[in-house]
């Protein structure tokens, strides 16, 4: 069988569809800007659950439970679930730590770079611009020979032990919804105002998400597959969708009145351009590195690659440190000890990348 | 017929390992194994920008996929 959702047009099309709905979900009550952030929704787990205790950014996200478990969905149904693990986990560990710190330095993964820009928010071009130049530092590593190891086939379970732990998050929320003015229900913390507290009904987001999901793992949608392989091939395949996604989140913001150009004022960002730019390149080599976008992890991690679940949660402790140690910024700038991290993990992405180019048996 | 065997690496490994393959120039004939439908498909259109043709098989274990490019 044919799948349309991996040829030229069809990922055009997956990228249009989630340019809309990230629109539509910030028009249904998520942040400003912030449809859709993979980092800054995993960040708001990580609060959730205690990880960090910043106040104001804490949820327990159903998008990204529903990516996960659209991805699951789409892989078992199309015969594409394999479960497999063991591509050097903890390498993959350390890079989704620092790829949630140079996000949260930005504010945003590439998803969300990708809707600031669309959005009207003129400090996301530095993101990108920081993005492309981080995965080309990626690829740089890539040709001359980085690689983590093959993976191992698993355990059927195995492959189902992360759709089963999103689950688990899923029935937490469902136990313990968020209760208005309540900043804690049982076990989950939540956010009173701020980001946290801005979210589109559970049911909306979890429709959404498992939409999302399933389209994506069948297209391996790929925010920095997109530059990563034009940079590196000259290929245009997975470019298209990301062209796709600002296109028509760009229009759909136009439509529903949420496009406002500017740098100043933006909704969750700052403007120290610097660090918007060196913050996203730190991110994109780590993405690099580790062979996907945060979005594309959540996706393979669904199909049961037990090495990207391992990201996620990299990602998930890594914005446990951004918040606890004061590195991550806020709309007045970045945090106290930003630029620290931001180097420590550019010196650990190249220390990850010049050293690990062992022959692949 | 040179094997290029991908299986268990991830993106962009097997495409990188088939274009070096394929740029080395002394082969007219290549056998690649990968272990998921993404690096297929990823493959597939590589092989295809460098104006190969290919043909691609399951292997008998469901392990993965053999494919078997020539050069046109």
């Amino acid at each position: 069988m044919k799948n349309i959702f991996a040829t030229r047009w069809g990922v055009i099309a997956v990228g249009a569809g989630i340019g809309i709905l990230a629109a539509l979900l910030q028009k249904w009550g998520n942040p400003g800007n912030m449809g859709i952030c993979v980092a800054c929704f995993e960040r708001d787990i990580a609060g959730a659950v205690g990880i960090h205790r910043a106040a104001a950014v804490q949820y327990m996200r159903p998008e990204i439970i529903a990516f996960v478990l659209g991805s699951f969905g789409s892989a078992f149904l199309s015969k594409e679930f394999r479960p497999r693990s063991g591509s050097s986990p903890f390498v993959r560990f350390v890079l989704g730590v620092f790829a949630m710190i140079g996000s949260l330095v930005f504010l945003g993964c590439p998803w969300r770079a990708l809707l600031r820009l669309a959005g009207g928010d003129g400090n996301a071009i530095l993101g990108i611009l920081g993005l492309v130049f981080g995965v080309w530092i990626g690829t740089r590593f890539l040709k001359g020979g980085y690689n983590l190891g093959r993976t191992q086939k698993n355990h059927f379970s195995a492959g189902l032990l992360f759709p089963l732990v999103m689950g688990g998050l899923l029935v937490l929320l469902l136990i313990y919804p968020p209760v208005a003015g309540e900043s804690k229900n049982g076990v989950l913390f939540f956010s009173v105002t701020g980001p946290g507290a801005m979210n589109a009904p559970i049911v909306v987001s979890l429709v959404v998400g498992l939409i999302i999901g399933f389209v994506a793992q069948r297209s391996r949608f790929c925010t920095m597959g997109a530059f990563r392989d034009v940079i590196l091939f000259r290929q245009t395949h997975l470019f298209g969708g990301v062209v796709a996604l600002v296109v028509s989140a760009f229009v759909a913001n136009t439509v529903l009145g949420q496009f406002k150009p500017g740098f100043a004022g933006q909704p969750v960002a700052h403007t120290m351009w610097l660090w918007n730019f060196l913050g996203m390149s730190l991110a994109g080599l780590a993405f690099a590195l580790a062979g996907g976008c945060p979005g594309r992890q959540l996706f393979l991690a669904g199909e049961g690659n037990g090495d990207s679940a391992v990201f996620v949660l990299g990602m998930i402790v890594g914005a446990g440190f951004a918040h606890n140690f004061g590195l991550a910024s806020s709309p007045h700038g970045i945090g106290l000890h930003g630029m620290a991290a931001v180097i420590v993990g550019l010196f650990v992405c190249l220390f990850i990348g010049f050293t690990m180019r062992k022959r692949i048996a | 017929m040179k094997l290029v065997d991908a299986r268990g690496l991830s993106c962009p490994q097997p495409v990188l390992m088939t274009l070096d393959a394929i740029k080395e120039g002394n082969e007219d004939e290549l056998e690649v194994l990968v272990d998921t439908d993404t690096s297929r498909e990823n493959v597939l259109r590589a092989v295809t920008s460098q104006g190969w043709k290919y043909d691609a098989v399951a292997n008998e274990d469901d392990d993965g996929f053999r494919v078997i490019c020539t050069r046109e």
